[in-house]
């Protein structure tokens, strides 16, 4: 048994040895809201290229950023563009390459109310400013003509931890109600005047689901894999969207014409036809000067796939792929970062 | 109502109220229980103990590497808290009245109330950030600095509680000190202090926070004690903050797992205290 | 040659005791040192603020001290007084057949991670507590303490969840204490016509530093939790003495925001939280370890008058 036992274990060391002579091992780390596509995508290379091991762990855009300036992981992921203060803090200059798009839908609970809401973006913030308390109030009436609205209160639900989908969230209140935009501010996590806190997007689904009255804000992907129903927004245009794979892509389209050079844009309440008001796009993040330069040949090949091949993955997932002008002007981008 | 049948009343009421924190306690310990298995028990397959995790969509992915990860990163916190705890635990007992013994108990009792991500944070700065590399090696000290003084008070409590003749007589027949503690005491408290290090494995076994910034979590398999590695708790909270029902069942079913390896630690535990008690007859 | 060993030994075990010391230490420095931007900028009104918000840059600690003391104590209202049954009944009580199961049973409890707990609290516990609210007759809802909307996820599901998870500590600590009572003792109070309360009673007190020790062990347990009270308290930074009101803890908020706060006044107030947590823990700890202290020296005079002999007390 002894002897059977310290051989099985000698070659399995000997395994992982040869294994390992050979395999390119790079960490990665940020946000959630990518982790399901990236994990098929990190999967799916690893299967063309066996020796290439890319380890992507969703902890959230912030913390990301901060391994990535610390260097304990060799690339990011954010929902949130990093701030001109963060990247001046790290100790090269960093990129931001878009991978995937998503957006934020309000999801609500009512029984009884068995027709789709629709908001705008100035009730959406007065709801979550507490300044709208009631479900049958005139606001939520008026865009909501023939549904009978019942007098229950609105329980408000958010995020209790910090994270990208509150980032897109707010970004878009604030663009819409220049009160909120005061009041309570742009960032991964904010002093929300009113509500209670549910830890991520299962926390905020859960919550809403078993309140009667609730309303909060969850992923695309979320509410379409968990089956809760969500309402349209009311986009710049002035058009009721609700939140789709197309809906999402369009509000990008618009943002390529107008693309800065560092693809750090907002493209919430994004102008255009058909565009879902309350989208974001995500970014992987890479030092354009690593010290290991293998390792940053790896990654630009990877990100090279992803725009292009990756793509098709997306619509199974619930992601809106990028639109192809975008891909365009990040693959010169790519060419930027040293490899070599 | 007489002064006796008052006291006797008194004394069945309080019999019933122990009776009573007994359900009390096991209420919901079999809810609980209940909710994992049968959450659990249905992605409970060969396919997840043998394969690693696979992206959503795919079947057949599995915790392969994230149940060597635990019982490595278990593994290495036992090794570092274990000499640490017992030597600390006899050294409170030995030298019960010393200041320096109240120092050591007044630190464990602290540090037994330090938040597990505070320790994970700290174990991020020491010895994450100067190698600029997550590791199995830095999960595995946080994992050992939380277990350190359940195991050190435990041992104490239970040295103490061997009565004095033992090592009176070990002293009387000229041993050495470190002869009498190691050689007579300690083997006497070891089904004791047995219980104290299960106890103590049974706390981190379960614990995410500190493992978040230390070993980070891993895709792939490794065994490499300088690499980020995979653990069950990690894996169950990405699992369980996801969106897919595949991967919520996963999760539950990586809890199962869980919460079975660390009952196995204590039947184990029980069992060698009951052969150990035998042997010393 | 004996000496010497002894000596050895004594240093030996003792630079044990020392890394014990040393880690606690380097944690106080650690979170003192990253805290420093957060300390020069509030002071002392970290503690006394009741803003967190993280846009403006505007922190204070005392809604998560409130809420970390709050939920632990409440559970500790709780789990004490059943632990302490639960040890009881396992160590006096139960017939002989039952002890090893339901020593088990209790230990498996500890074994469960936090994270089971939080998931099985926000689909389990929080809409039971939550019918509980909403059903509660309004001359209750009156009170201060049971006043506001029925979340569900608050205070109150804290409290029990917190009580639940420091059980198995508590009970599992103070059976053991219990089994080294001197059996003499019980055995005087029956002898003296004690009820079975009765005879428990004096065991218990002779015990009660032990078992003032093992509640104290829980305490630690429920300051430090953070997993499973984050997921059912409701994450709500406001200072409220209704059980129904959704509030914070330090550990709670230190999880959710910390991997989030990328700047570093943010990220030096999230670790001065830790260290507030921390002096609180060292002051709580300090308090118990002086009740233990004069009970004992009051306890060693009572022993010695319970351990004379008869001839002894009437010469």
């Amino acid at each position: 048994m002894k002897k059977t036992l310290t051989g099985i274990a000698l070659a399995c060391s000997v395994i992982v040895a040869a294994h390992a002579a050979q395999t390119m091992r790079i960490n990665g780390g940020g946000a959630t809201f990518p982790n399901p596509i990236y994990s098929k995508w990190f999967s799916e290379y690893n299967k063309l290229h066996p020796t290439v091991e890319i380890n992507y762990q969703s902890q959230g855009s912030g913390f990301g950023i901060q391994q990535l300036t610390q260097q304990t992981v060799f690339f990011g992921a954010s929902d949130g563009p990093m701030t001109d203060e963060q990247l001046k803090a790290a100790p090269g200059a960093i990129m931001h390459f878009p991978t995937v798009l998503g957006a934020v839908v309000p999801v609500y609970n009512l029984s009884g109310v068995t027709a789709e809401l629709k908001f705008t973006g100035a009730v959406l913030a007065d709801i979550y400013l507490g300044k709208i308390t009631k479900w049958n109030d005139d606001a939520i009436a008026k865009l909501n003509a023939g549904v009978k609205l019942p007098a229950t209160d609105i329980t408000v639900v958010h995020r209790s931890d910090g994270s990208g989908t509150t980032y897109i969230w707010v970004d878009y209140l604030s663009k819409v109600s220049p009160e909120f935009k005061t009041k309570v501010g742009v960032k991964t996590a904010v002093n929300w005047p009113t509500g209670v806190g549910g830890k991520g997007n299962e926390g905020v689904s859960g919550l809403v689901s078993q309140t009667p009255g609730a309303i909060g804000y969850v992923e695309l992907i979320y509410a379409l894999q968990t089956k809760t129903s969500y309402g349209s927004v009311q986009n710049a245009s002035g058009e009721f969207v609700k939140a789709s794979v197309d809906a999402v892509t369009k509000a990008a389209a618009g943002a390529a014409a107008n693309m800065p050079a560092d693809f750090r844009v907002s493209i919430t309440n994004a102008q255009g036809k058909g565009v879902y008001p309350v989208s974001s796009f995500t970014w992987l993040l890479l030092y354009q000067d690593a010290k290991d330069k293998t390792q940053a040949k790896t990654m630009v090949d990877f990100v090279k796939w992803a725009l292009g091949d990756g793509q098709k993955y997306c619509s199974e997932l619930g992601y809106a792929p990028l639109p192809p002008s975008v891909v365009k002007l990040e693959l010169a981008a790519l060419a930027k970062v040293k490899t070599s | 109502m007489s002064r006796t049948s008052r006291r006797k009343l008194l004394s069945a009421l309080f019999v019933g109220f122990c009776g009573l924190s007994v359900t009390l306690a096991l209420a919901p310990l079999a809810l609980i229980l209940f909710y994992v298995i049968s959450q659990g028990v249905r992605s409970l397959n060969l396919a997840f103990f043998t394969h690693m995790p696979a992206p959503v969509g795919e079947t057949g992915g599995g915790m392969y590497n994230a149940i060597v990860g635990t019982l490595i990163l278990t593994g290495l916190g036992s090794a570092f808290a274990v000499p640490i705890g017992i030597m600390s635990g006899v050294y409170m007992s030995e030298f019960a009245g010393s200041r320096m013994a109240a120092a050591i108990r007044f630190a464990a009792d602290t540090l037994n109330g330090v938040p597990s991500i505070v320790i994970g944070v700290f174990v991020y700065g020491v010895a994450v950030l100067p190698f600029k590399q997550f590791s199995a090696f830095a999960g595995g000290l946080a994992l050992g600095i939380m277990m350190i003084p359940i195991i050190a008070r435990t041992t104490e409590e239970l040295l103490l509680l061997v009565p004095g003749t033992m090592r009176e007589g070990a002293l009387a027949l000229g041993a050495t000190r470190s002869k009498a503690v190691f050689g007579v005491v300690l083997p006497a408290a070891l089904p004791g202090i047995i219980t104290g290090v299960v106890l103590a494995l049974a706390r981190i076994a379960g614990e995410t926070a500190p493992l978040l910034f230390t070993a980070f979590n891993n895709a792939f398999f490794t065994t490499k004690l300088n690499q980020p590695i995979a653990s069950l708790t990690v894996q169950i909270y990405a699992y369980a903050n996801s969106a897919y029902d595949d991967w919520h069942r996963q999760a539950w079913a990586g809890a199962l797992v869980l919460v079975s390896i660390v009952f196995m630690c204590s039947v184990f535990a029980r069992i060698a205290t009951r052969r150990l008690e035998a042997m010393r007859g | 040659m004996k000496r010497s060993s002894d000596l050895t030994f004594r240093l030996g075990t003792g630079l044990f005791g020392l890394v014990l010391i040393f880690i606690v230490a380097a944690i106080c420095f650690e979170l003192t040192r990253q805290s420093m931007l957060s300390i020069h900028k509030f002071g002392f009104n970290f503690w006394r603020s009741q803003t967190w918000d993280p846009v403006s840059g505007e922190f204070g600690a005392l809604p998560f001290i409130w809420g970390t003391l709050y939920s632990s104590i409440l559970a500790l209202v709780i789990a004490a007084p059943i632990s302490l049954g639960i040890a009881v009944f396992i160590s006096e009580l139960s017939p002989a057949m039952l002890k090893q199961p339901l020593v088990f049973l209790t230990e498996l409890l500890a074994a469960i991670p936090s994270i089971v707990y939080g998931l099985w609290g926000i689909f389990v516990l929080v809409p039971v507590v939550r019918s509980f609210e909403a059903s509660a007759p309004a001359a209750l809802r009156a009170l201060p303490i049971f006043s506001g909307p029925p979340f569900g996820v608050g205070m109150l599901s804290a409290g029990l969840i917190l009580a639940i998870m420091v059980t198995p500590f508590i009970s599992s600590v103070a059976r053991e204490v219990l089994k080294s009572v001197p059996l003499t003792q019980r055995e005087g109070a029956y002898a003296l016509g004690a009820t079975r309360f009765e005879a428990i009673r004096a065991a218990i007190l002779y015990a009660r530093t032990g078992i003032i020790g093992a509640v104290m062990l829980g305490f630690g347990r429920a300051l430090g939790e953070t997993m499973a009270v984050t997921m059912v308290i409701g994450n709500n930074p406001r200072i409220s003495t209704s059980l129904f009101a959704p509030q914070h803890t330090m550990s709670a908020v230190i999880a959710n925001e910390f991997t989030e706060a990328a700047d570093p006044l943010y990220l030096a107030a999230l670790f001065e939280i830790g260290l507030v947590l921390f002096v609180i823990t060292l002051a709580i700890n300090g308090c118990s370890r002086l009740l233990i202290w004069s009970m004992a020296r009051s306890a060693s005079g009572s022993r010695a008058a319970a351990t004379a002999t008869p001839a002894e007390v009437a010469a």
